[in-house]
């Protein structure tokens, strides 16, 4: 089964189809790439949640854990990025079949929504380091 | 319309998996933001934190830590099924990722308050 008939898509009109699903299939990579980075990321992710939120949560101790340390950064940023592509490309699949936004210039949009969004996530973590 | 398809556990985990998703995908940019304003100094996000410090909120955060639970045991499901093949017993596994992302609640919950 093809990327593009796993999500129920038709090539959009007027373009040659090679080029679309090709396009379609790397997407369908990236999404399943980000995927896999984040199954780990996220269950570090919960773990130091549950554990955080015992005793409530303050800037401090978050501060703490992260300020100075490389490995959390490095961390994050990862998580940031591969969060920020992954939940892109799922909003793209999900537009493009509940409202039809599809083509090449609606795939560059989110793909570039997607990395401002994980900016904004490593400025984040770089706030929590510095 | 035939809607047996629709009755079968997997297509309310598909539902479960995409609403999950979008609701991720949109908090991720609040998430961002408030932990951003760490930049202007640790007393900000702590005033956010302190903010978020109310049964409304907690319950917020408990059911965004369930939807992201639900996500991951979900998104795990579906990349056994494409990738090892794991094709057996698809409702178990469905059944399974509900268990694991109510545990997880749960933990948070009782962490939480
Ligand atoms: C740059 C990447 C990220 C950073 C720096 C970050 C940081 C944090 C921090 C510091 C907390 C407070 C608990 C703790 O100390 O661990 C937290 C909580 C949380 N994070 Fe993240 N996170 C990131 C990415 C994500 C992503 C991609 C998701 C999933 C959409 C996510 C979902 C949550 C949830 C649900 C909570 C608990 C609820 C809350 O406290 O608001 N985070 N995060
Ligand atoms: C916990 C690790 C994660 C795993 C293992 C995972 C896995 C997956 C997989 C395999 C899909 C494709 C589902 C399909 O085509 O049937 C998917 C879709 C999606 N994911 Fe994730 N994901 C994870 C984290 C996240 C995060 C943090 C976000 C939010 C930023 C997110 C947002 C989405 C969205 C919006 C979709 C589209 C849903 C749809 O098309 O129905 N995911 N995920």
């Amino acid at each position: 089964m093809s990327a593009s008939e796993r999500h129920g898509e038709t090539p959009a009109a007027g373009r040659p189809r090679s080029a679309t699903t090709r396009a379609q299939t790397h997407l369908w990579v990236a999404q399943r790439v980000t995927a896999m980075v984040l199954a780990i990321a996220v269950v570090v992710h919960l773990v130091m949640i549950v554990m955080a939120v015992r005793g409530g949560l303050s800037a401090a101790e978050i501060i703490a854990r992260t300020r100075g340390n490389e490995a959390w950064l490095a961390f994050y940023v990862v998580f940031a990025l591969a969060a920020g592509v992954h939940g892109a490309i799922g909003l793209r699949n999900i537009a493009a079949e509940a409202v039809g936004l599809r083509g090449r210039g609606a795939d560059l949009a989110w793909v570039a929504a997607g990395l401002v969004t994980a900016g904004f996530g490593i400025r984040a973590a770089i706030g929590l380091y510095a | 319309m035939d809607l047996r398809a629709r009755s079968h556990p997997t297509y309310l985990a598909f539902v479960v998996h995409r609403v999950s998703g979008l609701l991720l995908a949109l908090f991720l940019p609040v998430h961002f933001w408030v932990l951003g304003t760490a930049i202007q100094g640790e007393a900000r996000l702590d005033g956010f934190l302190r903010w978020t410090d109310n049964p409304m909120a907690k319950a917020a955060e408990t059911l965004l830590v369930v939807l992201l639970a639900a996500h991951l045991a979900g998104g795990l499901r579906v990349l056994a099924l494409e990738f090892l093949g794991w094709r057996a017993r698809q409702k178990d596994m469905v059944a399974a990722s509900a268990g694991i992302a109510l545990l997880v609640g749960l933990v948070f919950l009782l962490n939480v308050v």
